[in-house]
């Protein structure tokens, strides 16, 4: 199929949102540092984050680092490593004061600080008060992190290779990792990218839910390079979903639009917080409100007995509306036709976001194993990985914040790696090997399957049984409608075989990634006998902490997965019961 | 409701010339133009090309001609939409495959205008002061979402391919009306020339075609204010 083209740099990194771009940004002032992503860059997901990024600067109120730390880890239900989870909130105003130095437009207060607001699950003087945490710039604090990253890098001339699909990770015979194999969507053609160090920051993976909040490109494509690599996931089993998905879509509503002072209201008008967070209300974090939300439709009450509440905003005023959540009122206007000045937006609770990923330590080394041996020359960061920082729940403005100080710490880490000048010896033969079967067997498969269809019925089957709530028996169901959709999947045909701009083949792959990763989610999910943040199970209501306080690690075998555990890292806060 | 769309298609492949295709598409209430183009991808034709992504305008990736105007496929509801829809990719960008166009014209014309903050004082160890009033200045162009929709729709962008165009010029003054950046001078004799700000002939066609609702034409008087007065 032609020639590969090989490229040399110090550094690649995969993906090219707040994670990558900021581990770029630090990568570049002395290496020579690429960065490949399938989208170009400002297209990236980070883009759509709205309400927020966490810090305790204190400009609206008084705020200390540990307050937030501890918000954090009730948050995360004592699953997060707090080593990974103090590192975060230490850092944070550090990185926001680094954004605003490099230019983002972050609305301001009347003293010309950075305007904070409040969000979910974030409190004063350990859960005691409300607190102003979230840094932002109108609704719309994502775009402007990206934009703005994005930008600096193109200042420092980091090398972009934009529409490049990342296919496999190459190793060397030490296990060491240098570089990857790309296929050129916009020419067609296998590229190599051989490199000291690599970085994965290809984002969350919610497209594999029918209702989600996610981009069509969310297909946890590093997840699947991980997986195929013979190396291990952690903590797959949690995965969020956001209170406040627009009607039926699942466009994201910010949280913000809570913090701003909305109210959630069912079929009766009632504002029914009241009855599972009395004290926080719409405030309490994610996993708890789109439970109560859940709830509230299982038993009948969503709006005319659908699958739906109520988001209403309207005693905002319309001056307080139009400053502060202007997207929200442009997105319930354009895609529900709802006018929030006016009527309630009608929202149910959207796949959003992954907790778990490829594990890493705090300097966001790859971790082979539980005994904590790192994969030399492979970094991950972001919504990818897993440090692990929200353990069982995240809470809202934590990711953003999580993609640039952990992006941040990827490529001081790197710059260190690098500074050690490891070999670089030569590529094997059949380096691209892998990636050339994968994409050649595509092109020529002439199978009767459709991919689009096993999509759709994969998205369908995760909505319905892997959802907020989970049983055993609903899960084995899932799992084996994966095994078979795994079986079908082999026999897909394409209809465009053509090498320039072949989506179709690229959605086949981003396919092939998904029936990946949803098989360690739902075994995870089916082991882990407990409830515990996002992960909510009908059969085992309660936390268990004898058994359960620990983190779940996945590797997939030929034709199952296989499960091991490690210990949470606990310093500061012993757990307890949560309440809100 | 089935509805008519008619696609321009072009394969470089296989095709000499560009040609059009009808489909027939149902569109249950609520569909926007890209969920009819997914339908037909996904169940009728998957040889369709479109880029795509987070499909609630925010990414930009699928501006498109929908009926002749630009627009998002995302944010276009079909039931706006009148009598057969036609979908074509956006003018006076090289097409590459279907409805997707070459947009490396558009990133270097962005990069032209030093598209980044320029700041030479140190930075203090906490944010720099903006009040809310100087920050204000930005509203109506940090938004842009870089889409292409403005640049694409210009027709002195038509006529001259080395002009600047909308995008990049509401991008420079995102720049030079930040109160914070100091690269105002090496930004402006960028744009001082015949290429640059006073190409444009305050047509509006950008401001029309802006999904987000911006108006770079305004814009690029306030730039042009500025030079001016730079000069005088």
């Amino acid at each position: 199929m032609g020639q590969i083209e090989v490229h040399r740099h110090d550094v690649v990194i995969v993906g090219a949102g707040l994670a990558g771009l900021f581990a770029g940004l630090y990568t570049s002032r002395e290496f020579d540092t690429a960065v490949v992503s399938k989208v170009y860059p400002i297209r990236s997901h980070s883009g759509a984050a709205q309400g927020g990024c966490a810090a305790s600067l204190g400009n609206m109120m008084e705020d200390r680092w540990e307050w937030h730390m501890y918000d954090t880890v009730r948050g995360s239900d004592y699953l997060g490593d707090q080593d990974a989870q103090e590192i975060l909130c230490r850092e944070a105003p550090l990185v926001i004061y680094e954004c605003e130095h490099l230019g983002v437009p972050f609305s301001r207060t009347p003293e010309g600080k950075i305007s904070q607001r409040p969000f979910g699950g974030h409190f004063s003087d350990f859960g005691k008060g409300p607190q102003k945490r979230a840094c932002h710039a109108a609704d719309r604090t994502g775009h402007v992190q990206l934009h703005t990253l994005y930008e600096t890098c193109l200042k420092q001339d980091v090398r972009f290779y934009s529409e490049f699909f990342t296919l496999q990770l190459i190793f060397t015979q030490n296990g060491a990792c240098r570089g990857i194999v790309a296929w050129d969507l916009r020419r067609g053609g296998f590229h190599v990218f051989h490199a000291k160090a690599v970085l994965l920051a290809t984002g969350g993976y919610a497209r594999a839910w029918k209702v989600t909040s996610n981009s069509h490109a969310n297909t946890g494509d590093g997840l699947s390079l991980v997986l195929r690599s013979g190396l291990p996931l952690e903590d797959m089993e949690f995965v969020q979903f956001h209170p406040t998905g627009l009607y039926p879509s699942g466009i994201l509503v910010t949280e913000g639009a809570r913090g701003e002072g909305g109210y959630l209201l069912n079929d009766k008008g009632e504002r029914f917080m009241e009855r599972y967070a009395p004290q926080k209300m719409e405030l309490a974090p994610r996993d708890v409100v789109s439970r109560s939300i859940q709830t509230e439709i299982d038993e009948g009450r969503g709006i005319g007995g659908e699958n739906l509440v109520h988001l209403d905003v309207r005693h905002l005023g319309e001056a307080k509306i139009m400053e502060a959540l202007p997207q929200i009122h442009e997105l319930a206007l354009k895609f529900t036709g709802v006018d929030c000045r006016k009527e309630p937006i009608p929202i149910l609770p959207t796949a959003h976001y992954s907790m778990g990923g490829i594990p890493t330590d705090t300097d966001t080394r790859v971790l082979r194993n539980s005994a904590g041996e790192i994969v030399e020359g492979l970094f991950a960061a972001g919504e990818c990985a897993c440090v692990s920082t929200h353990g069982a729940n995240r809470l809202g403005t934590n990711s953003t914040l999580e993609c640039c100080v952990f992006g941040r710490r990827a490529g001081i880490s790197m710059l260190r790696y690098l500074r050690e000048d490891p070999c670089l010896p030569d590529l094997p033969q059949d380096a691209a090997e892998q990636a050339r079967q994968r994409v050649e067997g595509l092109l020529e498969a002439k199978g009767s399957e459709s991919a689009a269809r096993i999509r759709e019925i994969l998205q369908k089957t995760m909505t319905e049984k892997m959802g907020i709530f989970r049983r055993e028996e609903t899960m084995k169901e899932c799992l084996a409608t994966i095994k078979e959709l795994q079986e079908r999947y082999k026999k897909i045909g394409l209809q465009d075989r053509g090498w320039v701009f072949n989506t179709e083949l690229m959605e086949a792959i981003e396919l092939g990634s998904m029936l990946d990763f949803v098989e360690p989610i739902v075994v995870g999910a089916i082991a882990r006998k407990e409830s515990r943040g996002a992960h909510f199970r009908k059969d085992y209501p309660r936390r268990d902490d004898q058994r359960w306080l620990k983190h779940t690690l996945a590797w997939k075998e030929a034709d199952s997965i296989r499960l091991d555990y490690k210990p949470v890292v606990i310093t500061r806060f012993q757990p307890e019961e949560r309440k809100y | 409701m089935i509805r008519t769309f008619r696609i321009f298609r072009f394969n470089p492949e296989q095709d000499k010339e560009p040609r059009y295709r009808e489909y027939q598409v149902e569109c249950p209430k609520g569909s926007t133009v890209l969920d009819a183009l997914n339908e037909i991808k996904w169940r009728h034709d998957g040889t369709l090309s479109y880029r795509r992504s987070c499909r609630h305008g925010i990414c930009g990736s699928c501006a498109m001609t929908i009926n002749g105007k630009n627009n998002l496929a995302c944010e276009s509801q079909v039931d706006t939409l009148k009598g057969v829809i036609w979908v074509e990719p956006l003018r006076s960008f090289p097409i590459i495959k279907d409805l997707i166009v070459d947009m490396e014209p558009f990133y270097e014309r962005l990069k032209a205008v030093k598209p980044y903050f320029m700041a030479g004082t140190p930075p203090t160890d906490k944010e720099r002061l903006q009040s809310p009033e100087q920050r204000k200045l930005l509203d109506g162009s940090y938004e842009c979402i870089l889409c292409g929709c403005c640049t694409s729709s210009c027709p002195s962008y038509w006529a001259d391919k080395d002009f600047l165009g909308p995008a990049a010029l509401l991008k420079a003054y995102r720049f030079v009306f930040d109160s914070r950046d100091e690269g105002a001078q090496e930004r402006l004799v960028v744009l001082d020339n015949k290429h640059g700000l006073w190409r444009c002939h305050t047509i509006f066609n950008c401001a029309e075609a802006c999904p987000k609702g911006l108006n770079p034409t305004w814009a690029i008087g306030k730039l042009k204010q500025k030079v001016i007065k730079e000069k005088f």
